[in-house]
């Protein structure tokens, strides 16, 4: 164990496991101080939507299926929603206002009862051409849409252009306008 | 802590003996949620999927786990799929081309991860060969003495 250490160039292979473990310790700080993102965006984006056929979750409007995206060629919102989720409510003046703006937007109302959606939509306005019921959230398993609310942007070949994540805020609007605009296409 | 978390907390703890806080549907769950399918064969190979497929919602715990409404709405899916006759695989490969590999706790092997499977082996095959010429020169010092 007296050998004198090793000379020339490999000296500085000692300081190596140092760097190392400071490498490990500042990659850990990174991942700790960063928030942390739980959503789950779709993988379906630029793939056509999935056959389905919703039955009518109101009176008032008709359901919703794959057919009715392709019929007038033009972009459409499909917008995921419940009246039982709170920002789903917060997010109505937005999607009054688009539908104001001419935006034809269809609804999925997820697990949800119809005197329920009635007074959701009652209270909160109802901006949507259509709404379909999925009680079992298949249409929300099949476009890879893992909570409400949840935006699509849906071209007018019924391909999926741009998925917004939770509620739309009044500054998003906008941004919503130019993916319709970027969706025509 | 957020900044709106604040006031969203106050406006709730004031409104809520007014109002039930509805953050969660009332429908029944879905049909096979919390129902076995009658096939054990069929059930067996649907619980072993569901074990391996990641709650959307609670993204600690699979879906067969989570008491999460969508959770239950994934189960039934699957269980419907497993007794119509479809592969657990292609279930999996399903929901992998919707949620991507995020939604599966089962590692696969992509352009991805592949290092993840190559580096142990490496590594172990490395500390053979060092170790291998540590003792081959330990042995002939000993000779040498």
């Amino acid at each position: 164990m007296s050998e004198p250490p090793p000379a020339g160039p490999r000296r500085w292979v000692i300081w190596l496991p140092l760097v190392l473990f400071g490498t490990f310790v500042a990659l850990v700080l990174v991942g700790l101080l960063r928030p942390a993102d739980h959503e789950v965006a779709s993988k379906m984006i630029g793939k056509p939507l999935p056959q389905f056929n919703l039955p009518p979750a109101i009176a008032e409007r008709p359901g919703l299926a794959l057919e009715d995206f392709l019929s007038d060629g033009k972009p459409r919102l499909l917008n995921v929603f419940a009246s039982w989720c709170i920002p789903c409510a917060v997010e109505s003046p937005q999607l009054d206002a688009l539908a104001k703006q001419g935006v034809e937007i269809d609804g999925i109302a997820i697990r949800d009862h119809r005197e329920d959606v009635v007074a959701f939509l009652a209270r909160n306005g109802n901006p949507f051409k259509r709404i379909g019921a999925d009680n079992v959230s298949s249409v929300q398993l099949a476009i890879g849409s893992s909570g409400v609310p949840e935006t699509f942007v849906i071209d007018g070949k019924g391909v999926i252009r741009y998925q917004h994540i939770g509620e739309i805020r009044a500054d998003q609007v906008p941004m919503i306008l130019q993916k319709l605009k970027e969706a025509e296409s | 802590m957020k900044r709106w978390l604040g006031p969203v907390l106050l406006v709730l703890a004031a409104a809520a003996p007014l109002v039930p806080l509805a953050a969660q549907d009332t429908m029944p769950p879905a049909p096979y949620a919390y129902r076995q399918l009658d096939d054990p064969v069929k059930e067996a190979k649907a619980q072993a999927l569901m074990e391996t497929l990641r709650c959307l919602k609670c993204q600690s715990q699979s879906i067969a786990d989570s008491e999460a409404p969508m959770a239950g709405d994934m189960r039934s899916e699957v269980r419907q799929r497993i007794a119509a006759g479809e592969d657990p695989e292609a279930i999996r490969a399903w929901l992998i081309e919707r949620y991507g590999d995020y939604v599966s706790y089962a590692p696969r092997v992509t352009a991805l991860t592949w290092p993840l499977f190559v580096l142990p082996a490496a590594l172990l095959g490395l500390a053979a060969l060092l170790l291998r010429r540590r003792f081959i020169r330990g042995r002939a010092r000993e000779e040498r003495e």
